[in-house]
């Protein structure tokens, strides 16, 4: 599996870019870091890649395939073979566990059959499988809005998972969450990111919690990439080269 | 305002006090603002009252004139009759049918019209001229969209049903696109991610969160189809207002107040029926099993 981001631009507003051309290969399994202020644009740029925002320009492949490019049912074919998991979980509430599990299958099954609960036994089968992953087998038949915020949060794993994902992508998965369950939540992502030797592309606060769990670790400042390196290398001014000056002011929305 | 050219340099009060006089009025000085347009307005409502009143003949008068001919009316509807009770149970039973059959229709038309005409979910071309023609079906009183049918597709209960279900229409409709429209964005962007189709993030990412609104809206508009069904009879769409509108033309007036409890009784009925549908839908779970 092969990633490559080429000259990444993207402008909410005319002459305002918050992605300042960024360019990025991110090439086989392990878990990749992305951190950086608030409003660096980590986010944009790890939504540019599933286009739930539209890049302004530049170019983003996956194995080979252009994704900026595509549109209505070759952009949903690429989005099924990226997992995603969002800082606020991003559940369907008021579905069930296994509900919510099965939405990761949307992509291959028809609306009259999904409408109707009828999924194809392997994909029940894999939601159960991921449940026991997750430590929430029993919890299938509760309703998502029932469930505590780290739980909530490893039926979004295993919802992404349910794609069967060649690429899972989190946007600061643990950013709404104490250090505890952050740490059972990384773990998590690690693991089955190897398991499955799959990248994992997270963007995320906590510069210990990077050190700790990625083998990559890319320091992003005002739209630009001002840091690519293991943990080790990330030193208190290359910390400071992300996070200190007067950085942080700029592209501050 | 020329005033604000010279601004209070003085700090002491008397010079306060005189930039604000100087600033068009003593509001500075005054705890309340006394408005005499307001009073005016206020005049000037009464006046056309009263010159309305004498126009329409609304007089002491006329009053009493008109109590003495109510007694009578009301002395002629008692006892109720109900030695005609065939005929006012087909027409219950219409009134009722074209309720259910009204709101089926409206309700299946709002559905789609509901999800098309949400600014979240489609782009404005598309919105747009949904919204419009569902505020078209709202604009005009079910009674007159009622005659219009009898005009098009004559007398009877399919110009009924057909008159409730665009008035269905015109009500839940806008219900439905408001509720879509408030909606949690994060949960339909997480099922889109995923890859889903157009029809599959409706049904797993917007659906589920106004399932339990709609239902209310669509017993809501149940209950109203049911109240408007006993009366665009009256124009001969169908239903026991006609069955009435004809008592009246009679004087048969104990048979009107026998008719007249009867849809009462059928309004409570539907009430009924209503919170029933309501707690299989909303209160029990009634979602994804």
């Amino acid at each position: 599996m092969t990633l490559v981001i080429d000259k990444l631009v993207k402008e909410y507003q005319r002459g305002r870019p918050v992605l300042k051309g960024i360019d990025l290969t991110i090439d086989g399994a392990g878990l990749t870091a992305i951190i950086g202020p608030s409003g660096t644009g980590k986010s944009t740029l790890i939504r540019c890649i599933n286009r739930l925002v539209e890049p302004s320009s530049g170019r983003i492949s996956l194995d080979g395939t252009e994704l900026t490019t595509l549109s209505g049912s070759e952009l949903r074919r690429a989005r099924r073979s990226i997992g995603m998991v969002f800082q606020e979980y991003n559940l369907v509430e008021r579905l069930t566990v296994m509900e919510n599990l099965l939405t990761g299958r949307l992509g291959y099954v028809g609306a009259l059959r999904a409408w109707r609960r009828r999924f194809p036994p392997e994909d029940i089968a894999r939601a159960f499988e991921l449940l026991q992953i997750v430590g929430l087998a029993e919890h299938a038949d509760r309703r998502a809005d029932a469930l505590s915020g780290g739980q909530r949060q490893r039926v979004a794993i295993a919802r992404a998972l349910m794609q069967q994902p060649t690429l899972l992508l989190a946007d600061e998965p643990t950013s709404s969450l104490d250090p505890k369950t952050s740490v059972e939540i990384m773990t998590l992502l690690r693991d089955q990111g190897r398991a499955r030797s799959i990248p994992v592309l997270v963007n995320m606060h906590d510069v210990n919690l990077a050190r700790r769990y990625a083998d990559r670790i890319i320091g992003m400042s005002g739209g630009h990439v001002v840091f690519d390196g293991v943990g080790n290398e990330l030193d208190d001014g290359k910390l400071g080269g992300i996070y200190g000056g007067e950085s942080w002011l700029e592209d501050a929305d | 305002m020329t005033a604000s050219a010279t601004p209070p340099a003085a700090p002491d009060r008397a010079a306060a006090d005189r930039a604000a006089a100087a600033l068009g009025g003593a509001a500075a000085t005054r705890p309340f603002r006394t408005s005499n347009s307001a009073r005016l307005v206020g005049v000037a409502i009464l006046c056309y009252a009263v010159y309305a009143a004498t126009q329409l003949d609304f007089s002491w008068d006329r009053f009493q004139a008109g109590l003495v001919h109510g007694g009578r009316f009301l002395s002629r509807m008692f006892p109720p009759n109900f030695e005609r009770w065939p005929i006012l149970l087909q027409g219950l039973i219409e009134s009722l049918q074209m309720a259910v059959l009204a709101s089926a229709l409206g309700i299946a038309l709002s559905l789609p019209l509901g999800v098309l005409g949400a600014r979240n979910l489609m782009p404005p071309w598309v919105t747009e001229p949904v919204r419009l023609l569902v505020s078209l079906c709202r604009a005009l009183h079910p009674v007159i969209v009622a005659i219009l049918f009898v005009k098009a597709v004559g007398f009877g209960a399919l110009a009924g049903i057909l008159a409730l279900a665009v008035a269905s229409v015109g009500f839940v409709g806008k219900l439905f696109t408001e509720a879509i429209e408030e909606i949690s964005m994060k949960q339909v962007e997480a099922v889109r991610a995923s890859g889903a189709s157009f029809m599959n993030v409706i049904g797993f990412g917007v659906v589920p969160q106004v399932l339990g609104r709609f239902v209310g809206f669509a017993t809501y508009q149940l209950d109203s189809n049911l109240r408007n069904s006993t009366m665009v009879g009256i124009v001969g769409a169908g239903g026991i207002g006609g069955t009435l509108f004809s008592a009246f033309q009679r004087f048969d007036y104990d048979f009107v107040l026998a008719i007249l409890i009867s849809i009462i009784a059928i309004i409570m009925f539907g009430e009924v029926l209503a919170r029933l549908v309501r707690s299989v839908y909303i209160d029990g779970r009634g979602l994804g099993r």
